[in-house]
């Protein structure tokens, strides 16, 4: 299939996606909207297998059908009660995700430019976080009995700073040396412990407001992949629910009367201005 | 090029407002579906998946890739069936 007409496709994709997103606010139009998005989803996979890169089919097949699988089993036959942790364990995948393509594209090319380096580093940066993060977050909301022996961090507003200090000098350093494979590893790692560093002091009442914050964070995790491979569709629909979910992150904590600071730094108890912000 | 990535900034920033403006009012009921529906959404990410993993010669990178076709459609199909399934309660409750 021609470049143009895989574009055009995208496009479609992402109009869909945004009506999708705009139905789902709606009770009459929820389960409408939710089916759009499916829809747009299935365009976007079926107009890609057409793309001139994709020179092989086995190994994507194996994955939809491992993938898929593992999908409808959990959705079919997880409990009402355990939606929100499910939530939370699809969205890490989708983060980490993010990370894996953008790594495997920086593996591959050698001389990436400014602009594709900084937004390889995003990438890793962002969908790391949101895999161990979300994975803290499952792992509350579940109950898991080792999760009660877990001490939250001593110090942890610090701990969090020095491991974001460091994940930034990582993602400068890789920009400066983007012929070096070694440093996105690097980010990855510290990633990992600033998403479960973030994450570990928050309370269990509070996780439905940390997973739509992570959800965000997983759009802008493919919205960086998509500056990195150049692909729109990748760009807006990630920017789409990078925005609309830090929007409804705030919806949240207002219906909780909880400030944002106040749930991701664990003060306790509700805060009194929330309601002046708007 | 320079021009690509401008044309790229342009299409992000209004994507961006987009989604800000997308999301208004909204019920309290809906808080989770929609954060279940934007979440399968932000598994877009499977169409980079496909791209890595459709290289040719199986190396590293295209391990990565099936790595990410796994994960990213485990978010996609659970994403939308889950949300699919809160959305019936929803309807029934209602």
């Amino acid at each position: 299939m021609n470049r143009t007409w895989i574009d055009l496709a995208y496009l479609v994709a992402a109009v869909l996606f945004i009506f999708g997103l705009k139905g789902l606010t709606r009770p009459r139009t929820a389960v409408r909207g939710n089916l759009t998005g499916a829809c747009a989803m299935l365009l976007a996979v079926i107009v890609t297998l057409f793309d001139q890169q994709v020179l092989t089919f086995g190994t994507i097949l194996t994955g939809i059908v491992i993938g898929g699988a593992i999908g409808a089993l959990f959705a079919t036959r997880v409990k009402m009660e355990q939606m929100p942790e499910m939530v939370a364990l699809f969205n890490g995948f989708g983060g980490v995700a993010s990370t894996l393509v953008a790594g495997a594209e920086f593996l591959r090319t050698d001389d990436a430019t400014t602009d594709v380096a900084i937004a390889t580093a995003a990438s890793g940066l962002i969908g790391t976080v949101t895999l161990s993060g979300s994975l803290v977050a499952f792992a509350k909301l579940a109950e898991f009995k080792f999760m009660k022996k877990v001490k939250p961090l001593p110090m942890s507003n610090i701990v969090n700073g020095v491991l974001g200090l460091v994940a930034l000098l990582l993602c400068g350093l890789l920009v400066a040396n983007p012929a070096t494979d070694t440093y996105y590893w690097l980010i990855v790692l510290v990633a990992l412990g600033l998403g479960y560093s973030l994450t570990i002091a928050i309370g269990g009442a509070d996780m439905p407001v940390v997973i739509a914050l992570l959800n965000s964070y997983s759009g802008l995790a493919a919205a960086a992949t998509g500056f990195v491979l150049q692909n729109n569709v990748l760009i807006i629909s990630g920017s789409l629910v990078g925005a609309s979910g830090i929007i409804l992150t705030m919806i949240m904590c207002d219906a909780m009367n909880r400030s944002l600071p106040a749930v991701l730094f664990g003060t306790l108890g509700p805060s009194a201005d929330t309601k002046s912000a708007d | 090029g320079a021009g690509s990535l401008i044309a790229a900034l342009t299409i992000f920033v209004l994507a961006v407002i987009v989604g800000v403006e997308v999301i208004t009012k909204i019920p309290p009921t809906l808080h989770t579906p929609l954060m279940s529906g934007s979440n399968a959404i932000s598994g877009i990410t499977v169409v980079g998946a496909l791209l890595a993993a459709g290289a040719e010669h199986f190396d590293f990178a295209k391990f990565l890739g099936l790595m990410a076709v796994i994960l990213a459609t485990v978010n996609v199909v659970g994403g939308f069936m889950v949300t699919h399934r809160m959305l019936g309660k929803f309807q029934r409750r209602d």
